[in-house]
């Protein structure tokens, strides 16, 4: 399946994330559909689709940052229900990368990785700077860390931003369009840097139209349309043969 | 040289000088005091405005629309000459106290809720998804960003309460302007008013020059 990229997937355990019959509206506009979907311990899911089929819509309500209307949402063994009290409490495990990176302008990078830790985990502020300073030598901006975002080019900022979630040594990583505000030149250094997360067997949901990314590690693929799930399939078979002719129609248009 | 001796005798100047100082001492006392307490009131009614369960915040739409139209000076004399008939007597520096901070309370309160709304909701989005708890990422992530669109606009304010401080002497408090007049009174001659009027300016005119400064400066950093 995915020879490159070995990994463990965890079935055994319960799923990271459990969605069962999850309905949401904007105002009128049914935005996701009776999602039904399990994300096991290690997965890596990607989900692709036409823009405003509901891909981001999907990630955000997993971390609450959208609140679903009816089904039932689990997050590490967590039922989440809207209005919570907990919730502070399930986020720390589910890390997030957004696409315009979202970086504290206010404070260095380092300050970015350990503001968290320090303020909610309470790690000891010195232990919360070895750590951050070694996700971010593993992201490859460790001579970075004195540094504000704005010093920093786009890549260098959207790996500061990864760093800035592994810190909180998530359970999960979700990723909206990581790379989609990216310079062409920088989508592969912050790719990479997904990739090896994946090699070390995080459990992660992207929501990309990088399909080589895809096909290298994705467990599965999921295809959004209108705020539904119409096809959950392998890389590989989702990209020889796509059984939806609208998933047909997506990967004939961005493939051109 | 009449003229001088008239509006800028020396002598006179001398004189009074203390007197005025005494004045100023008050003046600075009820600034400081109304500033302190209406920005804090204010951060507080802002974050009611915001965030509050909805009719708590119309209170404080209420409250903040009407001391913005209410004139600091007719409040002052609400509080100083209306309150006594049901039985409220505030001396005259509690009632400016009370009068100028609860004004600048509701122009500080406008002032924060535009300067947090500025404050893109990505950040908001971001101190969450990391666990933190709203209040949390209120003061480490959203106001210390919020706070530099603040400050320019807020030093304007205070610097304005510290101007209508002298909307005090109407109700007999011994700040730098009452001190002046009375002075004024004694000595049968405009001098001290003078001197009041140069007192407030040079300790006004820095502010007012700091202010520029810091709105120019922020101008270039939204550049950026
Ligand atoms: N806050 C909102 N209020 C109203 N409608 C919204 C809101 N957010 C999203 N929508 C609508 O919901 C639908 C799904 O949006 P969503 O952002 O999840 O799509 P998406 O698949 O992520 O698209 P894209 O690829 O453009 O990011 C869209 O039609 C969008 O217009
Ligand atoms: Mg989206």
């Amino acid at each position: 399946m995915t020879a490159a990229h070995p990994h463990v997937i965890d079935r055994n355990s319960p799923p990271v994330v459990s969605m069962t019959g999850i309905n949401k509206w904007y105002g009128s506009y049914h935005a996701l559909r009776d999602i039904d979907l399990d994300v096991a311990s290690g997965e890596r899911i990607v989900l692709c689709g036409p823009s405003g089929s509901g891909k981001s819509t999907l990630i955000r309500t997993i971390n609450q940052l959208e609140t679903h209307a009816s089904g039932t949402l689990r997050v590490n063994g967590q039922e989440l229900t809207p209005g919570m009290k907990k919730l502070d409490v399930v986020r720390q495990d589910v890390g997030m990368v957004f696409q315009h990176f979202n970086l504290f302008p206010h404070l260095t990078i380092l300050e970015n990785c350990t503001v968290a830790p320090i303020s909610v985990r309470k790690v000891p502020k010195r232990e919360a700077e070895e750590r951050a300073m070694h996700y971010l030598e593993r992201v490859k901006i460790a001579e970075q860390a004195r540094k504000y975002p704005f010093q920093l080019s786009g890549g260098q900022q959207q790996r500061a931003a990864i760093s800035r979630s592994l810190c909180m040594v998530p359970k999960i990583m979700l990723f909206d369009e990581p790379t989609s505000a990216l310079d062409p030149e920088m989508v592969r250094e912050v790719l990479e840097t997904m990739i090896g997360l994946a090699d070390e067997g995080m459990t992660m949901m992207v929501v990309t139209h990088e399909m080589g990314f895809a096909r290298e590690v994705a467990d599965r693929v999921i295809f959004m349309d209108a705020g539904e799930i119409k096809e959950v399939a392998a890389p590989d078979a989702f990209f020889a043969n796509p059984k939806e002719p609208r998933a047909r129609a997506f990967l004939n248009q961005i493939m051109h | 040289m009449e003229l001088i001796d008239t509006f800028f005798n020396w002598d006179i100047l001398l004189r009074s000088f203390p007197i005025l100082m005494r004045g100023l001492s008050n003046t600075v006392v009820l600034a400081c005091c109304s500033i302190v307490l209406g920005t804090f009131a204010g951060l507080l009614l802002c974050l009611v405005r915001l965030y509050a369960p909805r009719p708590v915040q119309l209170l404080a739409v209420a409250y903040i629309d009407m001391f913005r139209a209410l004139p600091i000076l007719v409040l002052l004399i609400l509080i100083y000459y209306a309150l006594p008939f049901v039985g409220i007597r505030f001396s005259s520096f509690v009632s400016a106290l009370l009068a100028l901070s609860m004004v600048l309370a509701a122009f500080t309160a406008e002032v924060c809720r535009a300067g947090i709304q500025n404050v893109p909701v990505g950040q908001f989005e971001a101190a969450a998804t990391l666990g933190m708890p709203f209040w949390l990422g209120m003061r480490k992530i959203i106001l210390p960003q919020a706070v530099k669109v603040i400050i320019p606009p807020l030093t304007s304010n205070s610097i304005a309460v510290f101007k209508d401080t002298a909307l005090a002497s109407v109700v007999a408090m011994p700040d730098l302007l009452k001190q002046a007049q009375d002075t004024q009174a004694l000595m049968a001659n405009p001098t001290p008013l003078i001197g009041a009027a140069i007192i407030y300016l040079a300790l006004l005119w820095p502010l007012v020059r700091v202010v520029g400064y810091l709105e120019a400066r922020n101008q270039r950093l939204q550049m950026r």
